[in-house]
């Protein structure tokens, strides 16, 4: 088995030299793994058991109805151990970095479900953990980093650049520099120096391979239309993977859009950024003319990256998926309609993929399928989504 | 050959050693750092490296990321900082190097970059995240201009070394520990045999950097290496001092006096 570097142009290693031997040793372990039958068995164990995989393929009937168009299913990540799709990387580089003998975690995260999902399998696999957030994160996703304290992580505040999760990825970065010897780092989505981002989509991959055969048990053949949000793409990538080959299936990201991609507010890489290089990888960002990377804008922290996974790079730039936008204004009323129509309060960054989706249903005939990844459950939203009517002004009836 | 080259050959015929000094391009101002520049001269130093400042400079500690961050506070971009350096260019031929993120580079097109040092008179290139692999992507550039790609080595890169140093010009930059750059109280623990390695396997001058802060590091490295680079330390003296030109100057003397 061989690993490539590179998704066309994409990807890459441009990391520091200290990193380089560790993420090829990375590599090395991974391809392993992965060819490891009783390692395979051991991971699919844990998601079957601990996260509760496989997780439904639900039928949106009353979504479905009201729009009157395709047919809507959702695939449940909400429903995994720790709310959402996070955790089946997890488990995957947990397991992994046992293996290598590794006896500390570190992490990056943004809203916090990654740094939980991390500090939940630490948990599990008795290993120290610290997360790396965002002073600014801290502040919005308060009770995330109770969780993670909770769950027994170090939660450490990043107050460098923009205090979010690109600050926090920098700070993990250094961090790993320091303490490679002992410590694995556990990246949270589809980005970083290879072998980060094929590693991530393995691990992810489950999404799709499920939703390809439930849709095939609930529909006797394949979608239409696969919609999933995009930040760094772990969630889009893991169900897109497996229809890549399909060339029938249309994919289609969504990213972040902000105020509006014309406010400079967004975290919208495909629509305004160009390609650079951040955090180890070559891919579409959000940058000025000398290569500062901008800050990005979303109501949803998940999608609050100024880049993408560089393999969305490579599908964008051979048109393989679609990537598309949606702003913060769009993907609160599509949680707050999907919360009354289906009695299931996404999270914001999946809401941005059924506002896509609400867009699109009406436009299809009714027997086109339509399958979005409900990539994780709203709870931890509650409160921003509050703020954010407040601040409007106005009620939702 | 050029500045760098230069100016390693002469010590080495001198049996003397280099100090590498670095400071990060507009910090507290650009104005300031053209006087930083001749200051840190008039001090001692064999070679200027100026850091390039960079949103995201992962290869950089606490003090470096403060001073990129007042740097780019301040207004500074590439275009003023090439500036800078021409206006540096009409006072000396110190040996001048850039220690600069990938993006800056690409951001600003390769080829127009590299033509841009050399027409400046920037000696040489530090990409600290543009390792091995990567490479390729601008070797070609390297080769059509007289700038030197300054390559980089940790105690790390073990087997790596030997391929890492082979297209390599100007110098070797050994990283003296893992991490990041910063005032640290101890090396790698292999630290000597590490630049013994990497001694064994080019010809062209190493110099040791990341960490080195005093006369007794200095001293303790010397002899193992054909330069040392001092950057944060010399960073927190710009920032206490706000860019001052004579305590700048004073603290290079005292390093150099370690030689």
């Amino acid at each position: 088995m061989k690993l490539d570097r590179k998704f066309g142009i994409f990807g890459g290693q441009y990391a520091p030299e200290t990193l380089m031997n560790p993420l090829k040793e990375l590599e090395k372990a991974l391809i392993e793994a992965l060819q490891d039958e009783s390692f395979m068995e051991e991971y699919r164990y844990y998601l079957k058991q601990y996260v509760g995989r496989p997780n439904p393929l639900y039928y949106a009937k009353n979504l479905t109805q009201e729009l009157g168009g395709a047919k809507i299913y959702l695939k449940r990540e909400d429903l995994n151990h720790t709310g959402a799709h996070k955790i089946n990387n997890v488990i995957g580089q947990i397991l992994l970095a046992k293996r290598m003998g590794k006896t500390k975690v570190i992490a990056e995260t943004g809203a916090g479900q990654h740094g939980v999902a991390t500090a939940t399998g630490a948990a599990l696999f008795n290993m120290e953990c610290t997360v790396f957030m965002g002073e600014e994160d801290i502040k919005r996703q308060k009770l995330n980093v109770f969780r993670m304290e909770l769950l027994g992580a170090k939660v450490k505040s990043v107050d460098s650049g923009t205090k979010t999760l690109k600050d926090a990825t920098n700070e993990a970065l250094r961090e790993w520099a320091r303490t490679v010897e002992d410590t694995f780092y556990v990246v949270g989505s589809v980005v970083g120096p290879h072998p980060y981002p094929t590693m991530v989509r393995e691990f992810q991959k489950i999404i799709g391979e499920e939703a390809k055969i439930q849709i095939k048990e609930q529909e006797g053949r394949l979608p239409d239309t696969i919609i999933a949000c995009i930040g760094g793409g772990s969630n889009a990538m893991g169900i897109f993977y497996p229809f890549l080959e399909e060339k029938e299936v249309e994919l289609i990201g969504v990213e972040a859009a902000g105020l509006g991609i014309e406010t400079k507010k967004h975290a919208a890489a495909f629509a305004e950024g160009k390609i650079g290089v951040l955090h180890g990888m070559k891919t579409y960002l959000l940058q000025d003319d000398n290569g500062n990377i901008l800050p990005a804008h979303s109501i949803s922290a998940g999608l609050d990256y100024p880049g993408t996974g560089p393999e969305h790079a490579y599908l964008f730039d051979t048109g393989r998926a679609k990537y598309v936008s949606i702003t913060d204004d769009e993907a609160v009323e599509s949680l707050i309609r999907l919360s009354k129509t289906e009695g299931i309060i996404p999270a914001l960054e999946s809401a941005h993929a059924i506002a896509y989706a609400i867009k699109l249903a009406p436009k299809k005939s009714r027997d086109e399928i339509i399958i979005i990844n409900l990539s994780g459950r709203g709870d931890k939203d509650v409160q921003s989504v509050a703020n954010y009517l407040e601040l409007r002004g106005g009620h939702h009836e | 050959m050029n500045r760098i080259q230069e100016r390693l050959e002469e010590l080495r015929k001198e049996n003397k050693k280099a100090l590498i000094t670095y400071m990060t391009a507009g910090d507290p101002n650009i104005e300031q750092t053209e006087k930083l520049i001749y200051a840190k001269e008039r001090g001692g130093a064999d070679i200027i490296e100026i850091g390039i400042p960079f949103s995201d400079p992962v290869a950089d500690g606490p003090v470096i990321q403060a001073a990129a961050q007042r740097a780019l506070e301040s207004g500074t971009n590439l275009a003023k900082v090439f500036q800078c350096i021409a206006n540096v260019r009409k006072n000396t031929r110190i040996p001048i190097a850039f220690l600069v993120y990938y993006n800056s580079i690409l951001g600003y097109g390769v080829e127009r970059f590299i033509r841009q040092c050399e027409e400046v008179g920037v000696d040489g290139l530090i990409i600290p995240d543009l390792p091995l692999e990567e490479r390729e992507e601008i070797l070609p550039y390297i080769k059509s201009f007289n700038v030197c790609l300054i390559p980089l080595v940790a105690p790390t890169s073990k087997d790596r070394i030997k391929d890492i140093v082979q297209e390599g010009e100007g110098f070797v930059y050994c990283i003296s520990s893992m991490g990041v750059t910063g005032v640290r109280k101890e090396f790698h623990e292999n630290l000597e045999a590490f630049l013994k390695d990497v001694r064994s396997v080019t010809d062209i001058p190493i110099a040791v950097g990341f960490g080195m802060s005093s006369q007794e590091d200095i001293k303790r490295l010397l002899p193992y290496v054909d330069g040392v680079i001092v950057g944060s330390a010399i960073v927190k003296k710009i920032e206490e001092s706000n860019g001052d030109e004579k305590v700048t100057e004073e603290f290079v003397r005292s390093l150099k006096a370690a030689y």
